[in-house]
């Protein structure tokens, strides 16, 4: 890997304000950072830590998109002006390939920078092999493993051989072993090239032993501490824990009382599951009692979301059986799959990885009534159930915006209460917490206790060790496979 | 967020339209343009073996289930507001359909030129500067009148005026309605939800919200 | 899921994707200039040697065409019922007519819609979409930024695919599955669409770092090149849209489309 030539940073009284709102992502910034230094950017949602990343790469877009103040420059030039000298990483490994193939995939930079074929592709080969991806050229990028998809991205970065590498929040989505990945090659890159490296990412963990220099943006979008990590981390730890960041050896929640667990609501036995013929998992047993919480754990493609879907009544079983309890079944038979779209809801509810996936009205008021009104409830019995849960949920203030205009923490305590409004016994989450920073998070896992305490089962799918430990859930691993390409 | 949208129109949008590509214009164009694409895809699987034997049997009313094929070009016209925009989103949709597997062919990618061009010639009548219920409807118009004249060569070319008629007056109908106001009704909705932030069409939506 | 991998067998994967689709273009056009049997028979023919000789896997070739079949037979009835009448009449019942010149039309038209098909789902089977970009952009000189655009564009369709799986189990889920298909159907479009936009907003910020729309000349890293098996492709497409002229004229069957 050829060493670029680092890149410096300089803000001066800057500041950015997206056209059409009236407060400002980021506010009179002052800042440099010199030639090589490995920066950690820590605030709360909202901060304008992404905006900052963005303006940085270049592609905040132009004028008729917001409203710049001061001056942001990259080795004394404007971003847009140096393509190929700024790298950005974003944070869903799903929205960054560009073309299919993963050779074609790194080229693409370098195509647009006109570097000469023969040239480009040892540049693609040497940044692959920087990231430690040793895949064919020719492979699908749809195959790769979301780390492997993570570092994909980075190699078609540093490809460019940029000078200043962002990288925003590059590991948020991604399961333990995805994350070790991408942390060791964003190292070995930055050892390697020397640039200047900018990471924004809520948990400190991964990055502190990385990072030379913390800086924290404030709630308002100006500079809140900048310094020595060791010095920060522990200096302004209050002040970073409120703002949602998670902090090494700094527990959110402490574990909760033990629950006694009650009747079986809903057995799996010798379950195999999957989306077409093929199962992906199988030989799954699993017994689910009320006030029990189980959180269900295990890499990659061992078939985690699939047996969700399988025990929630949505997908139909490939082997074995599904069957919930008198219970949990009341009228209904014992096979979920075979239960109507509504007899589900009073049962039992999912809520899926992307929220989005789930929404369906124009205003959070309406989306929490979806499902009482499926019911057929009466509408004074709706409107009581719908004002109970904003309350409950803080999203009373939100009532009538449309949900996907929230952020991802609302969006997320919103299909737990769409789930909630017709009160199943059990819920069935994936990946609940996927992204959140330690705010949202603690809000999402007091909830799921309260649940618990009150009897209801819950069963979530998760990469997060601490959630397993603050639900006071049992584990259950499912196996690795060697799943081949998928 | 909704809270800190400003109350003024937004300056941006007073000005004249820039007709330059921005590349989030291309992308999400060309996005929007495959998804309607796997749209046209589906409803052809959907609609084809429940309607098609009845309106082999029409004398002409057929067209009128012609304008869900016509969104595309209007939909993407209306929202990057750009030059080329509903020729270029009617055009790659096709495309994804045909690349999906269609029984038209690359007729199919006719088709979509064709559509394409009509709402774009409506839309460049008005100088690419008005983007509101009327343009759209125009916009489906147009792209109704392209997708009648094509129509009429390649499949029924042997047909009796009075086929011709009906068959062109109920595609532009429905391209109208369908394609014209299903998509300035679509645009409006999208806009709601914060997606389409980053372009004029959105912001001037929520801002009147 | 992903769009269908292209086939990439038989001689057909050596041809470039831009003299495929010129084929079939030249091919539908010609036939498109008239309404005949012969010239579409003859092509319909011609077509289906090549087919056979191009030793593509008919187990994944022929459910492609079938739909073809059936879109063919309708376009034939609708003409059958109101073709422009002449000669004898068979049957008439309001404004269906049935006379010997519209089942002659009829005829022509199926064939027709038949012999411009064909060669098009077959060259479309075998078509990669990303090197039909490289052809696009390097060869027929379409502007670069919307042939890659509307190509990083399609590699999302494996993903809405996901997506639309997703929304129907969650519509499910909501209690809202059981009826009301035509409005959940709309739902689920609208969904998809705000996904998909959403997804095209972050994949352009990632397009745009990586020097997407720089000003600056571009190379490419996969040259898209013509060669013998295109000059030989070409020389069956024209051979095809020569002979259907030739044969229809000859016979006298040629039919002006417009007269």
């Amino acid at each position: 890997m050829t060493a670029a030539r680092a890149a410096g940073v300089r803000a001066a009284g800057w500041g950015w304000r997206h056209a059409g709102r009236r407060a400002w992502a980021v506010r009179e910034l002052d800042l440099d950072i010199a030639p090589g230094e490995r920066v950690l950017l820590l605030g709360a949602s909202g901060s304008g830590k992404s905006t900052l990343l963005a303006a940085l790469a270049g592609v905040l877009g132009g004028a008729d998109e917001g409203e710049e103040r001061g001056a942001l420059l990259v080795d004394g030039r404007r971003p847009e002006e140096q393509r190929g000298r700024i790298g950005l990483v974003l944070q869903d490994p799903d929205a960054q390939q560009v073309l299919a193939r993963v050779g074609d995939d790194v080229a693409f930079g370098l195509e647009n920078l006109g570097v000469p074929r023969d040239e480009l592709w040892r540049r693609v080969q040497d940044a692959l092999d920087a990231v430690g991806l040793a895949v064919p050229l020719r492979r699908s990028s749809a195959e790769l493993s979301g780390g492997q998809k993570q570092r994909l991205a980075l190699a078609g970065v540093i490809a460019m051989r940029p000078g200043l590498l962002l990288l925003d929040e590059p590991t948020a989505n991604l399961d333990p072993h995805g994350v070790a990945e991408v942390r060791e090659a964003v190292e070995r890159v930055a050892d390697d090239t020397g640039a200047t490296v900018l990471v924004v990412e809520h948990r400190v963990e991964v990055w502190q032993d990385f990072a030379t220099r913390v800086i924290v943006l404030g709630g308002d979008g100006e500079l809140q501490a900048d310094g020595d990590p060791a010095r920060v981390l522990v200096e302004r730890a209050d002040e970073l824990a409120a703002a949602g960041v998670w902090l090494p050896g700094r527990r959110v929640l402490d574990e909760p009382s033990q629950r006694p667990v009650g009747a079986p609501l809903l057995t799996a036995h010798a379950l195999a599951v999957g989306h077409g013929r093929t199962p992906v998992a199988s030989g799954l047993s699993l017994t689910l009692g009320a006030g029990e919480a189980v959180v269900v754990t295990g890499p990659n493609g061992s078939g985690k979301s699939t047996t969700a879907l399988t025990l929630g009544g949505l997908l139909r079983p490939l082997g074995g059986e599904v069957a919930a309890a008198p219970a949990l079944a009341g009228d209904a038979g014992p096979a979920p799959i075979a239960w109507s779209s509504r007899q589900l809801l009073t049962r039992i509810g999912s809520v899926f990885q992307n929220p989005e996936h789930q929404l369906l009205a124009a205003s959070v008021r309406g989306e929490l009534a979806v499902g009482p009104r499926a019911l057929g409830l009466p509408d004074a019995e709706v409107a009581s159930r719908v004002e109970e849960l904003l309350a409950r949920l803080r999203l009373d203030p939100l009532a009538d915006a449309n949900p996907y205009t929230l952020s991802g923490g609302q969006k997320r305590r919103l299909t737990v209460g769409t789930a909630l409004a017709t009160r199943p016994q059990l819920l069935l989450l994936d990946e609940p917490t996927f992204g959140q920073d330690a705010v949202t998070w603690a809000e999402l896992v007091l909830l799921l206790r309260e649940l618990a305490d009150a009897g209801d089962a819950i069963l979530a799918v998760s990469h997060d060790p601490e959630l397993a430990r603050a639900l006071g859930a049992r584990e259950w691993p499912l196996a690795a496979r060697e799943a081949a390409a998928r | 967020m909704h809270a800190t949208i400003s109350s003024t129109t937004d300056a941006a949008a007073r000005r004249t339209p820039d007709p330059r590509w921005r590349p989030v214009d291309i992308i999400v164009a060309a996005v929007l343009a495959v998804a309607a694409g796997v749209v046209f895809w589906v409803w052809d699987l959907v609609s084809n073996p429940v309607g098609a034997p009845i309106e082999a049997a029409l004398p002409g009313l057929q067209g009128i289930i012609n304008g869900p094929w016509l969104f595309a070009g209007v939909l993407v016209g209306l929202v990057v507001r750009k030059p080329g925009a509903a020729l270029f989103g009617e055009l790659v949709a096709a495309s994804v359909s045909a690349l999906l597997g269609t029984v038209w062919g690359p007729l199919t990618l006719v088709s979509g030129l064709v559509q394409g061009a009509g709402a774009e010639a409506l839309f460049a009548l008005l100088l690419y500067r008005r983007w509101g219920l009327g343009a759209a409807l125009l916009g489906g118009l147009g792209a109704g009148i392209g997708e009648s004249i094509l129509d009429l060569t390649v499949w029924y070319p042997g047909a009796k005026p009075l086929f011709d008629v009906l068959y062109a007056a109920t595609t532009m109908l429905s391209g109208t309605v369908i394609a014209g106001l299903g998509s300035w009704l679509l645009v409006r909705a999208l806009a709601r939800t914060g997606a389409l932030s980053r372009f004029a069409s959105g912001r001037e939506a929520r801002a009147r919200a | 899921m992903s769009l269908l991998p292209a086939l990439r067998t038989g001689a057909l994967a050596r041809v470039n994707p831009v003299t495929k689709l010129g084929c079939a273009l030249l091919v539908a056009f010609t036939l498109l200039a008239t309404v005949d049997w012969v010239s579409a028979a003859v092509a319909a023919v011609l077509e289906t040697a090549v087919l056979a000789a191009t030793r593509l896997p008919w187990r994944t070739v022929l459910p492609r065409l079938a739909p073809l079949g059936v879109a063919a037979l309708l376009a034939g009835i609708t003409t059958t019922l109101y073709g422009v009448p002449a000669g004898r009449v068979w049957w008439h019942w309001g404004v269906v007519e049935i006379t010997d010149g519209s089942i002659a039309f009829a005829v022509a038209t199926a064939l027709r819609i038949a012999a411009i098909g064909v060669p098009s789902v077959v060259l479309f089977l075998t078509i990669d979409p990303t090197e039909l970009a490289d052809g696009l952009a390097q060869l027929v000189r379409l502007p670069a930024r919307f042939v890659i655009g509307a190509l990083a564009a399609l590699r999302l369709v494996g993903l809405f695919f996901d997506d639309w799986r997703a929304l129907e189990l969650a519509r499910r889920a909501r209690g809202v599955a059981d009826r009301g298909r035509v409005r959940r159907w709309a739902g689920l479009v609208f969904a998809l669409l705000v996904l998909a936009i959403r997804r095209g907003s972050k994949l352009a910020t990632a397009m745009e770092a990586r020097g997407f729309g720089a000003p600056g000349p571009r190379s490419w890293a996969r040259p898209s090149t013509l060669g013998r098996p295109d000059a030989a492709a070409a020389a069956i497409g024209i051979a095809i849209a020569a002979l259907a002229v030739i044969v229809s004229v000859a016979t006298g069957s040629w039919h002006w489309v417009v007269s």
